[in-house]
Parts: C-alpha cells; structure tokens; sequence
C-alpha cells in the first residue's frame, strides 16, 4: 500500500492585514504553515499505515509543489512520521492556477505510485477545493470529497463517509483512489522525536518540469486557463448610520431599528 | 479549430488515439482523424514521435476562436431530502436568476440541465427563467455520484458548446465540477459572489469575482482563451429571477438519452443520511434573525448572552471563524468563507472585526448591525446600524430593555 499525501505551504490567512491607504495585503510578518486541512490529510495517513500494521507493507509520501522555501513543510510533515517528501518546484510552475497545479501534481504521483492519494478539503490561501477532484480526473481514478470519516479499506475498496450540505453519504470507492478530508476526521498528532530527527536527515527529492514530462505550455502561469485582472477590497454599505450617544442612547437606537424592521 | 495532421509526416502508429482525453482521435485509413471533438489541449502534440500534429500556430487564424460557443447553462443541482426523495436545491433557481441577467447581456439562450428528477421539475425551471433544459431523465441520475455526472456533463458540453456553465458551490458542486473542468480542459472559479460580461472585450468575456487570499480580498478572474467559462456560485448570494408560468409554452424541454456506459462509475453510494433531527440542526440558511459573536466575546460565556438575545428575539446564533477556532462554539455555527453563507433580513455582529472572510458571507444581509469597541473595525463598512461600545455593557442592556417592553 503505497499513500501519497498533497500538501500545501501558505501563508497564516488568520494574520493577514489590510494596509487601510493601499488596499495592498500586507505579506511581511505573515507565518508560513502547512495548509491546516493537510494537518488532517497526514494524520489520516499516518493513522492509516498503523492500522494496517506489519500486514501489509505501507508507505507514506507527501507531496508538494512550491518555491524551494516549501521544503520546510515537507520536513515538518515527516516530523509527525511520514517516510518520503517530494517537491515539484520550478520558475515555470509559477502562477499555475488549479488546472495547471492538477496536471503537475498527477503528472507527479504517477511517478511516484499511489493506491491512496489525500488531500486537505481546500487550501485556507485560495479556498477553492478544486485540485483534489481535478488531480484525480487527470489520472482517471474515482475521488471522494470531504470524507469525514473512514471506515474501513479492505482489498482494494475504501468506504468512507462524505460530508454533505445537510447530512453525510456512505461511499465506497475502488482504488486507486482520492479523497478530500475535513477538520472533523481526525486530530492531528504531534511531532515526535524520532520524527524530528528524520526531518533534519531526510534527503527530499525534487522534481522538475522535464522529469514529469510537461510542457513549458502546460504549467505555471501559461498553462492557467483563469487569470486575475484585478484585486481590491469590498466597498462600504452606503447609508450607514452610527448610534451616537450614551449606551442607553445607543441601546435604544438599536431596539428603534430592530421595531422598524419589525423584529421585536 | 482542431489539431491538424500533416499526410505526409503521418505513420498512423495510433499512438496518439490513446492520449486524447476526449476521444477525438481515430486510425482512417491509415492516418490519424482528428474530430470535432478536439479541444486543442495539445495532449497528443507530445506523443506524436513523427511530429505530424500541429496546432496551426503561426498559420492564419480565424477570426474568433470561439465561434460556434454560446448560451449560458446553469447545472440545476438536486439534493437529497431523505433515503428515497430528493428535489431541485434553491441555489438552481438563483442560478437561473443569475444566467438570466447574463443571457439577457449577452444576446443568448439560458439553458438549464438537469440530471433524473421529473418532468414536472423540468417545466419548473421553464417557469424560473430558463428557455431551455437538457434533460437526463434517467432515475438512476437521482442520486448524486461524481463520475457519471461528470462524465455526462462534459460530453453535452462538448457536443453543445456553451459559452458559460455555472454550478452552486455546494457540497456537490464543489465535488464533480472540478471533475468537469479537468475534462474539458478548461478554467473554474470556485465561490463566485458576482458574475457579469465584460462588455468592453471582443471576445465578451465572463468577469468572475470572488473572494481571495482567506477571504481578505477580492479578486475578478477571466478565462479569455477558453471556453467554456465555468464557475460555482455561492448559495444565498443571486437573486432568484421572476417566476413566469408563461415561460413554459415557449421554453423546450431537451431529453438527454443516457444508457449503462454512461451510469459507469467506480464509486458507489451505499447510504444518503440526511438529518432530520431538528435539535441537531442549526438552521442559519433559513433563520430570518442572526446573532453572531466573535474574538470580542471572549469566551463560551460571552455566547451565552447571545443565545438569551437571539431567544428573545426569535432568531439563530451564529459566530466567526475565530470564535470556532477558539473552541467556543462548534463549527455548525460559522458564518463567512469557510462556514455558511447567510442573508437574514437582519444580522447582528457583536464582537466581530469582520475580516472579510467573514464579510462576504453575511454582507448581503438587509440589515446589519454592528456592535465593537473599535471604532475603526471593518465590520463597520457593512454595517446599517454602527455601535462603538463594549458589548458586555450593550447587550445585558438591550436585553433588559426587551424584557422590560415585553412585561409592560
């Protein structure tokens, strides 16, 4: 059994500020961390690999796409226990929207084998919750999103339940398969020890554009079908009125709005 | 405009039939056959080790790529109500509204597709806007399943040629839309809040605005050299269009044939358990009133006064992102981005920044007031009704004042 795990490096969204006159993101100072929804991927994984005990021999990958600098968050996955990292990096990866970071990292877990790929729900930079499906459409195999639980994997069929607006599905996928995770699946576990040694040694493999066998067209920023054309921050309400006045003033200027809109 | 074969360079090896993920490459004669079904995703470019493939680059183009591309189609999601029923999902009818105003700019047909359900459903999304939907009657359509809904999804798009395909972002939007745009090879922008044409471009691009970077901006994305344009939209953002029981005389209904092949999948959906029990449900979608806390409530305590408020007035509670991440409300309750999106007629944010995470998920709310000590919290921005105090005073009070009218 052989699990390949898709990571993401962003920076804390949590810590971001505005600057109020530019409008700009103020990036300096933010943290980087692994995507918090991945935390989740490599626990399932690693939770995984013990269940199936010596029976079946099993590995897990991680991998990521990314500036060199994302190293560190394949170093830090292999702290909490993970055997292999992998890193697809290169300038032309650059700018790839979902389209183009999918074909990379399928044509990336071809290489390196997998009968379980899994992935964080959505990244909490882009939010999109699209690479997951869109990888496993590229290798034509089944995925199943926001699995919440796993219940079992027997032979070559995983069952698991997947998170629905309103409730939750059963399903069972052959493998090769995907699977999105939730926050509710599992609490990630703490770095051990011997996984921080193995973090400091382990020798990450890397992977360029001509190892995985696409073309300068096909990635970063030439293969992205979607393209920004501009950024800026919401517009004010218009017609807001701010209650003035002592807290009984205020108070009271709330209760005169909530009868106006009949709600008391 | 497909990939062209060069005869002469041409050894009919039929390696590139393999590579082509939309089927449009067969042996005649000899010789590679290219059909209308090509997308010029390149993909058989590279395979081909006598070079005969080309794209026609550097050869004169048309003058519009995307000639024969047109309508504006919206997926009409169905959900499950419970084991063996199941029904259209509003976010279809706010779909119809928003391609209706899209169609209508555009000069073009709206058409709906809708997969299993009845034929009294089809004739429904007549009446909400649509001129046309493409139906796959088929009740094995009835329950959702990623593979089969993407696989027909993708081959009447390649067959029709829409300009646009909007889905909901919803749980299963979200899960075989992807699906869709891999196939197709095209671009998707996931949660749009706004959609409009740029009647500026030649080629009347679809400008897709959606929230970004964790929510704390905006950002309008374009996919000016592919078609179709696709995106998801939140739930609870469009407006719904007119309803028209007119429409239906004028409006056609189009079968969709599906046989075994299309019904293939490797998933199978063994159980659909819906919650019915209402104790467990926090029904923010439908509450008219919200009451919503953030970092300012400081602690489980501070939601208790709300949970008072929000009773008194006969509304739901919600909270921010940091409230949950704080462990003092469960995640059900989240409004913004990552949670829920709402549009009571009122919400009330008590200690809440308002990142804009959390913003876009509340601010099309009809009336917003807003309770920080800071003066200068971008909740403000959104807000009807502003008060700068602290909550811990304000709302005790608020609530004794009710109190005090309900006993007078």
């Amino acid at each position: 059994m052989r699990i390949v795990v898709c990571i993401k490096q962003v920076p804390d969204t949590s810590e971001v500020k505005i600057n109020p006159e530019t409008g700009a993101l103020v990036r300096e100072g933010v943290p980087s961390i692994i995507n918090p929804f991945d935390m989740h991927a490599i626990e399932a994984a690693l939770s995984i690999k013990e269940q199936l005990g010596s029976s079946a021999a099993c590995s897990v990958c991680v991998l990521t796409m990314g500036p060199p600098q994302a190293e560190s968050a394949l170093r830090e996955a292999v702290s909490f226990g993970v055997d292999e990292a992998v890193l697809v990096s290169g300038r032309e990866f650059a700018g790839g929207d979902t389209l183009a970071t999918s074909r990379a990292l399928s044509a990336a877990i071809s290489k390196i084998g997998a009968d379980i790929i899994i992935c964080g729900k959505q990244a909490i930079d882009g939010d999109t919750a699209q690479v997951g499906p869109e990888v496993a459409e590229f290798l034509d195999i089944p995925h199943i999103s926001y699995v919440k639980k796993i219940s079992g994997i027997s032979g070559a069929v995983i069952r698991a339940e997947r998170m629905m607006d309103d409730g939750h599905d059963v399903v069972e996928a052959e493998l090769p398969c995907l699977i999105t995770v939730v926050r509710e699946l599992n609490t990630p576990r703490l770095p051990s020890l011997k996984g921080k040694m193995a973090a400091k040694k382990i020798e990450i493999k890397k992977l360029g554009l001509a190892d995985l066998g696409i073309s300068e067209e096909e990635a970063g920023f030439k293969g992205s079908p979607t393209q920004v054309k501009k950024i800026f921050t919401p517009s004010a309400r218009t017609g807001r009125r701010m209650a003035e006045g002592s807290i009984e003033e205020q108070v009271d200027a709330i209760i005169k709005e909530l009868m106006e809109r009949k709600c008391l | 405009m497909p990939v062209k074969v060069s005869k002469e360079k041409c050894t009919g090896c039929g390696f590139c039939v393999t590579t082509c993920p939309f089927d449009a490459i067969s042996i005649k004669e000899e010789k590679a056959d290219i059909s209308e079904y090509c997308q010029m995703c390149s993909a058989c470019l590279t395979a081909c080790e006598a070079g005969a493939l080309s794209t026609g680059e550097g050869e004169p183009s048309e003058k519009n790529p995307f000639a024969g591309y047109k309508d504006i189609w919206v997926f009409a999601e169905r959900k499950q109500t419970g084991p063996q029923s199941s029904e259209v999902a509003p976010v279809a009818y706010e779909l119809l509204g928003a391609g209706r105003r899209l169609a209508d700019a555009r000069g073009s047909e709206l058409c709906a597709v809708l997969f299993g359900g009845s034929d009294e459903e089809a004739r429904e999304l007549l009446k909400w806007g649509a001129d046309k939907v493409f139906h796959a009657a088929n009740p094995a359509f009835d329950a959702f399943n990623d593979e089969p809904y993407a696989r027909l999804l993708s081959s009447l798009a390649l067959k029709h040629k829409p300009e646009v395909i909007l889905a909901g972002a919803t749980a299963i939007g979200r899960s075989f839309f992807p699906r869709v745009a891999a196939r197709l090879r095209t671009g998707l922008t996931a949660d749009c809040t706004s959609l409009e044409i740029d009647a500026e471009s030649e080629q009347k691009n679809l400008i897709q605005t959606r929230p970004a970077y964790g929510g704390n901006i905006m950002a309008s994305i374009l996919a000016p050299r592919h078609r179709p344009q696709m995106a998801t939209v939140r739930p609870r953002v469009m407006k719904r269009a007119d309803y028209n029981p007119e429409r239906e005389k004028t409006g056609r209904i189009i079968p969709v044939e599906t046989d075994g092949e299309s019904l293939k999948s490797r998933t199978k959906v063994i159980e659909c358990v819906r919650s019915t029990d209402d104790a467990q449900k926090v029904n923010l979608h439908e509450a008219d009133i919200i009451v919503s806390g953030g970092r300012g409530l400081k602690g489980r305590e501070g939601f208790q006064m709300l949970h008072e408020l929000a009773g008194l007035i006969g509304g739901a509670v919600g909270s921010s992102r940091a409230a949950v991440d704080e462990g003092w409300i469960p995640y059900c309750h989240q409004v913004g981005q990552t949670g829920k999106t709402v549009c009571p007629k009122l919400y009330i944010a008590c200690g809440i920044s308002g990142a804009v995470q959390h913003l876009v998920g509340m601010q099309s709310s009809d009336t917003i007031i807003a309770i920080n000590k800071n003066p200068e919290a971008p909740i403000f921005n959104v807000a009807s009704l502003g008060v700068v105090g602290d909550i811990f005073e304000i709302i005790p009070l608020l609530v004794k004042k009710i109190k005090e009218r309900r006993g007078a």
